[in-house]
């Protein structure tokens, strides 16, 4: 494969056992320099311990981790960890140091000029709270501080784990351009998430896990081509003519829902552009066409198969 | 280098912020002034400077505080940051473990040097101010010190095995005050229990000084009641033979701070977080 940069972070035949509790099985992965990856799935489906399996902090029972070409747990990886930036769940500080010592000490520790500190804590909103002690912060600030560390030393790697819980929806919005911000840069990131809408709109490839399997992997559209979803079209028709146009529009479609003015249907994906050929052809008693692709939920949905929502 | 000095200066200003380094220095300058004040009274027909009486009886003291100062400073040094999550994120920073560990020693121990040299030297200036002083008595007042601060560094390294193995921070506490009374109280009354009941038929001089070159709080003990002739005096130790000697407590006492610190930086480069 010469001439295609080979993936900054690769799983083989990962497994990780706890005891007799196996929480990762058999999982591959490769992710590409300069990607957004979202890790998706229930509590307990293995989301926590894969990035901790990247850091270092753990090793698998089986198969092999790389990150950059090394294995995390190496010796010769402590250096490299100046390049990534951790962001982890429900993050914990020393509460009796200030924002900005908490700040300066993980720059010390990173080998970056304290000078940085002041603006990066501005860039996460907390210039004014950076001379409190960090046990009085909110959970909201305390995730903000933890995105500041992260972001210390503009990480090549960034892992972040839930990294908007607790974070009100103007903060969601301004935590993702602050990830946009790092991903223009060219840095790769990987975020494990419940909030799928969130996703949808950040992440350029998604990894859906289930009982510690990897069960889908790879952008929205290949999901969901994969997972073949029905498409929702909806039809807009003059007053009256909803059953003809209804009974028109052929056998490949299912109705859902046909009203005076409506028609509500599905077709498979691959159908969809025959169908929207079909419409089209009928003329002036069509209005309007919506043509809705599944969903990220419904995707994920498609894969853990319980349809049980996060 | 600088990491160890970065993860060393955050312990130190811990003890400063938390009134730790403050609160040790007033315990041990008041046991020290105490001791140093009271003492000079029954010298009696000893031909001993104050000092040298003074290091006899703070020796003596220092024994039980030293081991338990150090214990409340290292047993959640550990088993703290894995319970309230800081490790996890302090190990994905470039900083390899072994480095976690001997940057919170020399924090820790620079803590306890601080609060020996303070809270003893002020004891020892009062001293020397009230001319109770000599050469020999300065000498033993500094090998007491340093003595002390490698006491200290034994039993900040058992603490800090203590805090790699457990799970709860409370586990360690008890383990910790377990482990105190076990070397610092308990083993002399065994080995001396022992003695009585043996009645010099099996157990030897020689088996006495293995068991006492074993304890680190009783080579302390030897190594400052019989190192100088004045504070020997005051103690009844003079001619007493048997100990190790000087050079050679120190070499055990380096032993016994090396050995657990090496021990947890295995146990820690095993653990998973």
């Amino acid at each position: 494969m010469s001439g295609i940069a080979s993936p900054i972070i690769v799983l083989r035949a990962v497994s990780k056992r706890y005891g007799t509790k196996e929480v990762l099985h058999g999982v591959d992965l490769g992710i590409d320099a300069g990607e957004c990856v979202a890790l998706i799935g229930h509590n307990g489906a293995g989301k926590t311990t894969l990035l901790k399996l990247l850091l270092g902090l753990t090793r698998p029972s089986d198969g092999a981790v790389r990150v950059e070409g090394q294995d995390p747990v190496s010796a010769r990886s402590v250096a490299a960890r100046r390049g990534i930036g951790y962001l982890p769940e429900s993050v914990a500080f020393h509460d009796a140091m200030t924002g900005r010592e908490v700040l300066r000490f993980y720059a010390r520790l990173k080998g970056e000029p304290l000078g940085a500190c002041a603006d990066l804590l501005a860039r996460v909103g907390l210039a004014e709270a950076e001379t409190r002690r960090v046990g009085t912060y909110s959970k909201g600030m305390r995730q903000r501080l933890g995105l500041a560390q992260a972001l210390l030393g503009e990480p090549r790697l960034l892992f972040l784990d839930e990294p908007t819980t607790g974070l009100d929806p103007s903060l969601r919005r301004q935590f993702y351009e602050l990830i946009q911000d790092v991903r223009s840069r060219g840095a790769t990131v990987l975020l494990s998430s419940h909030a799928l809408g969130e996703i949808e709109g950040s992440s350029n490839r998604m990894a859906i896990m289930k009982e510690g399997r990897l069960v889908a992997y790879g952008t929205l559209d290949e999901l969901r081509r994969a997972a073949k979803l029905p498409v929702r079209i909806r039809v807009a028709v003059q007053p009256g003519m909803a059953a003809s146009i209804a009974h028109d529009i052929g056998a490949k479609v299912n109705l859902l829902r046909v009203n005076d003015t409506m028609v509500d249907l599905t077709c498979v994906a691959g159908d969809k552009m025959d169908v929207v050929r079909q419409i089209a052809s009928l003329g002036r008693p069509v209005t309007d066409v919506d043509i809705v692709p599944p969903n990220l939920d419904e995707v994920y949905a498609h894969f853990v198969g319980d349809g049980r929502p996060l | 280098m600088s990491v160890l000095l970065c993860l060393a200066g955050k312990e130190i200003r811990d003890g400063i912020r938390n009134r730790w380094i403050a609160a040790t220095i007033v315990v041990l300058a008041a046991l020290a002034l105490s001791l140093a004040l009271l003492g000079s009274a029954p010298v009696g027909a000893v031909k001993a400077s104050t000092l040298s009486i003074t290091v006899a009886s703070l020796s003596s003291l220092s024994v039980y505080l030293i081991p338990l100062i150090a214990l409340m400073l290292s047993y959640d040094a550990l088993v703290g940051e894995f319970e309230r999550g800081t490790m996890q994120l302090l190990l994905t920073y470039p900083v390899a473990r072994w480095q976690v560990i001997l940057g919170k020693f020399l924090g820790h121990v620079a803590i306890l040097v601080v609060a020996i040299v303070v809270g003893y030297g002020a004891a020892g200036l009062v001293v020397a101010l009230r001319g109770g002083a000599d050469s020999e008595g300065w000498r033993a007042f500094l090998f007491l010190m340093g003595s002390s601060a490698l006491l200290g560094a034994v039993f900040i390294g058992l603490g800090y095995l203590l805090s790699a193995v457990v799970r709860e921070r409370a586990t360690a506490a008890g383990l910790a005050v377990a482990l105190w009374l076990g070397l610092v109280v308990l083993y002399d009354l065994a080995v001396l229990g022992v003695l009585i009941a043996d009645q010099g038929r099996i157990v030897t001089q020689t088996m006495v000084s293995i068991l006492m070159a074993v304890n680190p709080t009783d080579l302390y003990r030897v190594f400052n009641l019989t190192s100088f002739d004045g504070v020997a005096a005051t103690a009844g130790m003079l001619g007493v033979e048997g100990g190790l000697g000087p050079v050679l407590s120190l070499v055990v006492l380096g032993g016994w701070v090396a050995a657990p610190v090496g021990a947890t930086i295995v146990i820690f480069q095993r653990r998973e977080l």
